[in-house]
């Protein structure tokens, strides 16, 4: 947990080239807890990949990434020791992939699939663990019923509901989203997104969420990051890069996005 | 190494013929030296599989050449072998490996637990309790316990490495959803030394409490995935389980139709086409020897039946 | 500075640069200053498109400038919001700046009495307590109690905008920015708004409005500020 005096996670320069390709460059932020920070931008503009560096998954060609633990202040998370890194992001970090079949264990039940983490940590009570889950089920809307079944037979809002009680049942400090509500039907992405807003206050969630839809940025976050290219060409609050964009870039996606 | 040495006096005295052409033990010297040494990395690391380099055996994979091949690099003159197969010494494939260490070293073999220094088994623990300097080696099809949920070596060896078991709760965690309890039977993952999880190689659950804090040395080999692993003795075995739904053997109300012991773990056999079945010990060795001391279960006038499995053959 | 100032303005600049259409410059406000003080109702005045409602997003940091200072009081300490950090004017507008808009953006499916609540229970308030002040202050600006667990997508423009007022009045904000909080509503509206926009005042809050209607803008406001286009090219 990030004291008054350091931020949650911080990202310094952040840089990803894919050969003479560049992914991500120059990216800095601080994130505090309780924050939401939108990263939006067209596609191919380097979102995903600063998301993956962000989250420890790929490590950027230069600069940092920092996240700060209450007790040792920031530190630089390439810089660790591998079990802690991936202690972390199995308990203190959550990631939430845009395909929802690539952050789920497919052959084993939905149950199972909410209570890993509770099981990595330790827990070995089944009775305690199944508890949570139903509870997480609830939450998520999820019929408590479907607790045994297995992924396959669920829908793809349903699926992506479990794979947010999958993550967020460790409590984490810190979430990733990568396009959340992609692929999904509008009235699905609708509830999904209603239940992430309720999520993040309810729990007082810091949240890096990746996405090309506005109105998404616009309902959940409170700061933005607006990326072209690999660069964050503007930044800050939600109303003030939507109702007052500076970069020619920005202004343009602003004004393409059609009201319903 | 003096040892080897030693043998490779002895087997220069031997005549060829006792040999048969082979080197002692079917294996060549050095071969063996590097199995010994894949074994002295396993002991001092419990529970952590060891890559070796698994020859290629007269016999296809699947049929027990890594623990042919763990036997074959311990063996010496001096030792007694005995060899069983779901606990009975008389079936074919028992049989067979006993007679290939015959034929390979002229070394004495045995059936009676109780005198063996070396012992290879396949899917069970002999009953008689094992003793200080006694070696069990087991026939072991797939070492690695987590290639059921995950199936990257890469991300297995990472797993152990770490020390990450989640998933390992995760298999229990459906038995118990699906069934209401811990319902594997067989090849009961167990944690050693409270560091590495363990395949004890497909014996029935019922055994596992046998490999904890055993007098006797474990070895495990698996010749198709080239890997070996080991319990020293006296080592903690820990059978994986919930709080709330703790590791158990189930003891049913049978008892041994032939020697009528409750403790031991039974075989089903068919008598008859129309169905008939009794229940006898899985363990040869051990019913003969509780049958010779007088005890009698239920139904020892099988006369033709007993005096089959009771056929000695030394 | 004045013991009982609270927000003060030096120097302030904003212009548009729209670069879809060619990278035309609109400017709107040229070097604006001003100060205003606790129990005060400050209204702007002038025509259309002389930066009244600009100014009400730059001091709510919706907008930002191009040049000048901005300085809110800020539960004891001074912060100038041009410069300061996004959770520190997310603080800020949590816990001392109230703004109605001109124009209500709703958000789909969320019950009018949770968008009314919301600003209380962000704080900590106990859900009870929360809402019987919503349901008070609903009550107060005349919302049926039918309408209370509906979102007010469906709503008139007028109920909406009695929402808007309502979740900013529920909290008591040291300063209020009020952008033609009175335009769609009726009389009986009218004078209920008027009515708390007075007892903000009593209670010491400083407020900075843009009020069209001469009457509501002559019973409200404590002192007026003339407001005139941009002159020049910035």
């Amino acid at each position: 947990m990030a004291s008054e005096d350091h931020p949650l996670l911080r990202a310094t320069k952040v840089t990803r080239c894919f050969g003479k390709r560049v992914g991500c460059r120059n990216v800095s932020f601080d994130l505090w807890p309780g924050e939401v920070l939108g990263v939006v931008g067209e596609s191919g503009a380097g979102k995903t990949t600063l998301l993956h560096c962000l989250s420890g998954h790929w490590m950027p060609s230069s600069g940092t990434v920092s996240y700060g633990d209450g007790k040792n202040g920031l530190t630089d998370i390439y810089e660790m020791a591998e079990p802690r890194r991936r202690y972390l992001m199995r308990t203190e970090w959550g990631f939430v992939h845009q395909n929802p079949k690539e952050g789920l264990r497919l052959r084993v039940s939905a149950g199972a699939n909410v209570g890993e983490r509770l099981m990595a940590c330790g827990l070995r009570h089944y009775g305690e663990i199944r508890k949570d889950v139903l509870n997480w089920f609830h939450r998520v809307e999820i019929d408590q019923d479907r607790v045994d079944d297995l992924p396959s037979t669920f829908s793809g809002g349903m699926l992506q509901r479990l794979q947010i009680a999958r993550n967020l049942i460790s409590k984490p400090h810190l979430t990733f989203m990568d396009e959340p509500t992609g692929g999904l039907d509008v009235s699905v992405q609708a509830r999904l997104l209603d239940l992430l807003k309720g999520l993040v206050s309810e729990l007082d969630l810091s949240v890096v969420i990746v996405t090309h839809d506005l109105a998404v940025v616009r309902l959940i976050a409170h700061r933005l990051l607006v990326m072209q290219q690999g660069e964050v060409v503007e930044a800050g609050l939600t109303d003030q890069v939507l109702d007052d964009p500076q970069h020619p870039y920005t202004q343009l996606l602003v004004s393409s996005v059609i009201q319903a | 190494m003096k040892k080897g040495l030693k043998t490779q006096l002895k087997i220069d005295e031997t005549s060829s013929s006792e040999l048969n052409g082979y080197n002692f033990a079917y294996l060549d010297e050095g071969t063996k030296r590097m199995i010994r040494r894949a074994i002295l990395k396993a002991v001092a690391i419990p529970g952590h599989q060891v890559s070796f380099g698994s020859r290629e055996m007269p016999l296809p994979y699947g049929w027990g050449t890594g623990g042919i091949q763990v036997t074959a690099s311990l063996i010496g003159p001096d030792d007694t072998l005995k060899v069983i197969d779901q606990g009975s010494d008389d079936t074919t494939n028992a049989v067979s490996i006993r007679r290939f260490f015959s034929l390979t070293t002229g070394v004495k073999t045995t059936e009676r637990t109780s005198m063996a220094s070396l012992i290879q088994t396949r899917h069970r623990i002999p009953e008689t309790p094992l003793r200080p300097g006694q070696i069990i080696i087991y026939q072991v099809p797939i070492p690695e316990p987590l290639r059921f949920l995950e199936p990257r070596e890469t991300e297995t060896r990472r797993m152990h490495a770490l020390s990450e078991y989640g998933i390992m709760s995760i298999k229990l965690y459906e038995d118990i959803s699906v069934h209401g309890r811990i319902a594997t039977a067989y090849n009961y993952p167990v944690l050693v030394n409270e560091r590495y999880v363990m395949s004890p190689s497909p014996i029935p659950k019922f055994d596992n409490p046998k490999m904890d804090r055993s007098p006797a040395l474990q070895l495990f080999g698996a010749g198709r995935e080239k890997r070996i692993y080991a319990v020293p003795p006296y080592t903690r075995v820990r059978s994986l389980d919930f709080e709330d739904h703790p590791f158990r053997i189930e003891k049913g109300e049978r008892s041994c139709a032939l020697c009528g012991s409750q403790e031991s773990f039974l075989d089903e056999i068919i008598t008859d086409d129309r169905g008939t079945r009794l229940y006898a010990c899985s363990d040869t060795d051990y019913c003969q020897q509780r049958h010779m001391e007088g005890q009698r279960g239920s139904s020892p006038g099988i006369p033709l039946l007993a005096a089959k499995r009771f056929q000695r053959k030394d | 500075m004045m013991m009982n100032e609270l927000i003060t303005v030096q120097d302030l600049r904003k212009y548009f640069v729209l670069h879809l259409q060619g990278g035309v410059r609109l400017s709107v406000l040229n070097k604006i200053s001003l100060s205003v003080y606790s129990g005060e109702c400050l209204a702007l005045n002038g025509p259309s498109g002389s930066g009244k409602s600009t100014l009400l997003r730059l001091l709510y940091s919706n907008y930002r400038p191009e040049g000048g200072v901005i300085l809110i009081k800020h539960r004891q300490e001074w912060i100038d919001m041009t410069t300061a950090q996004s959770r520190v004017v997310l603080d800020v507008r949590r816990k001392t700046i109230g703004y109605v808009s001109q124009f209500f953006r709703v958000i789909p499916r969320v019950p009018a009495l949770d968008i009314v609540m919301e600003p209380l229970l962000r704080l900590g308030m106990p859900r009870k307590e929360a809402r019987e002040r919503t349901e008070g202050m609903l009550k107060r600006l005349n919302i049926p109690g039918r309408l209370w667990a509906i979102s007010p997508t469906t709503f008139s423009g007028g109920e909406q905008q009695r929402i808007n007022i309502a979740r900013c009045f529920v909290m008591p904000y040291p300063i209020l920015l009020l952008d033609e909080p009175t335009a769609s509503l009726d009389a009986v509206n009218r004078r209920a708004v008027m009515e708390l926009i007075r007892e903000a005042k009593d209670r010491g809050a400083a407020i900075v409005g843009v009020f069209h209607d001469e009457a509501v803008r002559n019973a409200v406001s404590t002192r007026m500020m003339d407001m005139k286009p941009a002159e020049g090219i910035p």
